[in-house]
């Protein structure tokens, strides 16, 4: 692989404090070398990628996408998705245990990133079951799947009713430094709902989740968490209140993270309007006011990660009454042009919208990316951000087209993908990978 | 996609009748006057005005129902049309057919009407934007969200016995949070201007954010039925007990039962209605059912006048006067 120069960009790098016109000198093991400064030592020979007018940031990392492999090979492959990714500047994915069979298995794990290493695009990072079966029962083998590498423990979306068992999961997970990944939620609350309890649902009869399923389940996990000191990150929040009390519990000095969906922050329960399954979601998409607060969150830095929550589905998932169809979006695809439309909405400046999908999932993963000072490796991703397109079914590389945002006009493209050094997509060139 | 342009064409006729929300008044009264006009018909000896000669209707219900898809088949049988009955509940379902699978399969057996109900909210939406241009759908009932056809017999009913809107004070009142019924008399009411709408029922059986819809709560019944016009029961399902939504038969019926001395509360010449199937002595008492207020057994007369109007509607715009039936319709019509 040859020497790589990308120069004349707008270098946005969060974590290292950068953001302006710099030059980033990529070596031949596919290691960031320096910035702006050529390295006495840098070969000769050496290939230059023009970045005048794009934005060259790290590369994306999603905090939650489903492949779907193993056993969900219907909905999208593996390798359909991850294209999908790269083409949408996401470089690092991280995924659910809820496959089928679930992660619960150091076997299954590394199976998981095995396939994704062969395709050699994007980087695969599962997370381990936190009880096995996802039944919310009997704990997993964490250290094990901790060693096959698994990057943290979630119950995806299953819930760990008995409050015992979910005590007892933290401190196991305490006892080694490993972070729980929660989807904190009341399942009585929840019950059979399918949409936020509130003018929505009442007014479409659709059985409703309220808010409390969320907050009641919040609550009750940080009571957890200050017992038994683990380290949490709480997944997709989706109400006002849910969000303030995390907030107030870190200002506490609990070691407790959150992130939001790129979903939650643009759409509301009115979106639904006469059942468009495409916004059947859980947690479910709510009030005006929560997102409010869920941008909020993001623009006082209580959420430090944006991701898609990526569900690609087969068409006849959605094609069935809302309650009966299945909850989910494709997200991939939207996960940098929503965060951009933050940009343009006065939510959040370039550089934290960037933060958002870098520094803040990959240190949430604990994870050495999503930053590109010397030494880092060079994943990357330009675009273009005066670009404008229209999302539409037949262009999208996902397999799952299920997305609410068909249509949709976004500001911001991506132009080129590298993962350590490496083109692996070039919006210019086609098929994607060909150049690696 | 809103309402109205699913169920409206492109001059504002009625192509498929899916919800009253968004519909607007005049429609809801072309309605009303149209099954006036049929009444008159079921007092004759030919209780026939073949205007859907030819046409094939099916009533697909997914759930039971004995009432209503009754009332649908006479009305259809009425307007000449052929009237098939399909019941697949869960069958096809378990046998791994989707919903739309279905719907597909009897549009080619050229259907022009489908009369939907569903348990589901939404489903006849979702049937209404997967069929050909040509297919009509009512909606007889889907989960929750409406029960367009009935709300209107109940307007017919009001109409009928009371006459200006306007004036006029309407209390709903039991399981509001599990009723379409409910929310299509809503939509209706507040549509035709209803002076006040008022809703009763313990929080458990309201749905959150109901005065949203222009209604005004109340939790005490008696409160509730001072000087209304209009009383509407609604059906509790037995089973609501387990839910957790009231604690037992006799204390709804203390509560929330329509007795004797609650009736006082309303004005003196207040009508009493109920969509039926009632269940005496958990939500109405006999002495009241079978009372002279009672225009129970009206409904359901009305019902059908008030569906043959909608079908009439949908599958032909305007149907007065009827038009003639073409050769070749007739030839097929004669089954």
């Amino acid at each position: 692989m040859n020497a790589l120069v990308i120069r004349g960009g707008r270098l946005v790098d969060p974590a290292n404090g950068r953001d302006g016109l710099h030059d980033l000198y990529i070596d031949g093991q596919g290691f960031v070398v320096a910035v702006d400064e050529r390295p006495a030592d840098f070969p000769a020979e050496h290939q230059v990628v023009e970045a005048a007018g794009l934005v060259v940031c790290p590369g994306l990392v999603d905090l939650r996408a489903r492949v779907r492999e193993p056993g969900l090979e219907y909905k999208a492959t593996m390798e359909s998705e991850v294209r999908a990714a790269v083409a949408a500047g996401i470089t690092t994915l991280c995924c659910p245990p809820d496959t089928q069979p679930p992660i619960d298995t150091p076997a299954v794990a590394q199976m998981v990133q095995s396939r994704a290493w062969r395709y050699g695009l994007a980087f695969i990072h599962p997370l381990g079951a936190l009880t096995r079966g996802l039944q919310g029962e009997q704990l997993t083998d964490m250290a094990a799947l901790d060693e096959a590498g698994c990057v943290g423990f979630s119950n995806a979306l299953a819930p760990v009713t008995d409050t015992l068992v979910m005590r007892r999961a933290m401190e196991y997970a305490a006892s080694f430094g490993l972070t729980v990944f929660l989807h904190s939620e009341d399942p009585y609350l929840h019950g059979r709902g399918t949409a936020h309890e509130g003018e929505v649902s009442t007014r479409l009869g659709l059985p409703g989740i309220p808010a409390a399923a969320e907050t009641v389940g919040v609550a009750r996990d940080l009571a957890l968490i200050e017992q038994t000191g683990v380290r949490a990150h709480f997944c997709q929040l989706s109400s006002a209140r849910a969000v303030a009390m995390v907030a107030e519990a870190r200002r506490q000095g609990l070691p407790v993270s959150m992130d939001v969906t790129a979903h939650h922050l643009h759409l509301t329960e009115h979106d639904i309007g006469f059942f468009d399954s495409q916004c059947h979601v859980l947690p479910p998409l709510r009030a005006l006011a929560d997102r409010e607060g869920l941008r909020r969150a993001v623009a006082d830095g209580t959420a430090a990660a944006v991701c898609s929550d990526h569900q690609p589905h087969e068409p006849d998932a959605k094609l069935a009454p809302f309650s009966l169809s299945e909850p989910g979006i494709s997200g991939l695809e939207t996960l940098l042009p929503l965060t951009l439309r933050l940009v343009d909405e006065g939510v959040v400046d370039l550089p934290a919208a960037i933060a958002l999908l870098t520094r803040g999932p990959a240190e949430i993963l604990g994870l050495e990316c999503g930053h590109l000072g010397p030494g880092a490796t060079a994943d990357v991703c330009l675009f273009d951000p005066e670009a404008e397109w229209v999302l539409q079914a037949e262009t999208m590389r996902s397999r799952g087209h299920n997305t609410p945002f068909l249509g949709w006009r976004f500001r911001g493209r991506v132009v080129k993908t590298l993962v350590g050094g490496r083109v692996v997509f070039d919006a210019g060139a086609a098929p994607a990978t060909d150049r690696a | 996609m809103t309402a109205p342009d699913l169920q409206l064409d492109a001059d504002g006729r009625l192509k498929h009748l899916l919800t009253i929300e968004g519909l607007p008044r005049e429609l809801l009264v072309q309605i009303l006057d149209t099954a006036a006009s049929f009444i008159t018909l079921a007092e004759k000896e030919i209780k026939k005005a073949p205007l859907l000669r030819g046409k094939t209707v099916v009533n697909l219900f997914f759930e039971t129902s004995t009432r209503t898809r009754t009332t649908f088949e006479i009305a259809a049988k009425r307007l000449a049309a052929d009237v098939i009955n399909l019941n697949p509940q869960h069958a096809s379902t378990r046998k791994g057919e989707t919903l739309l699978d279905t719907i597909h399969n009897l549009e080619a057996m050229h259907t022009d009407l489908f009369v939907v109900r569903h348990p589901n909210s939404g489903a006849a939406f979702l049937i209404a934007g997967h069929v050909p241009p040509h297919v009509h759908i009512i909606n007889a009932g889907d989960g929750r969200h409406a029960h367009p056809t009935q709300a209107m017999l109940d307007m017919f009913t009001i109409r009928a016995h009371k006459g200006d809107f306007g004036a006029l004070r309407v209390a709903i009142v039991g399981d509001l949070l599990h009723s379409r019924v409910a929310r299509s008399q809503i939509h209706a009411l507040t549509t035709l201007g209803a002076g006040e709408v008022r809703v009763i029922a313990p929080k458990t059986l309201l749905p959150v954010g109901v005065e949203r819809l222009g209604v005004h709560p109340y939790h005490d019944m008696r409160a509730g039925l001072e000087d209304v016009d209009v009383i509407i029961m609604l059906r509790l399902q037995r089973e609501r007990m387990h839910g957790a939504f009231i604690p037992s038969a006799q204390e709804f019926f203390n509560l929330y039962g329509l007795t004797p001395d609650k009736l006082a509360r309303a004005k003196p010449d207040a009508i009493v209605m109920h969509p039926g199937p009632m269940n005496r002595g958990l939500e109405i008492d006999s002495a009241v059912a079978d009372g002279p207020q009672s225009v129970i057994l009206p409904q359901v007369t009305y019902g059908i006048a008030v569906r043959m109007a909608v079908m009439a509607l949908v599958m032909g715009g305007s149907p007065l006067p009827p038009r003639r039936p073409r050769r070749a319709a007739l030839k097929e019509g004669g089954a």
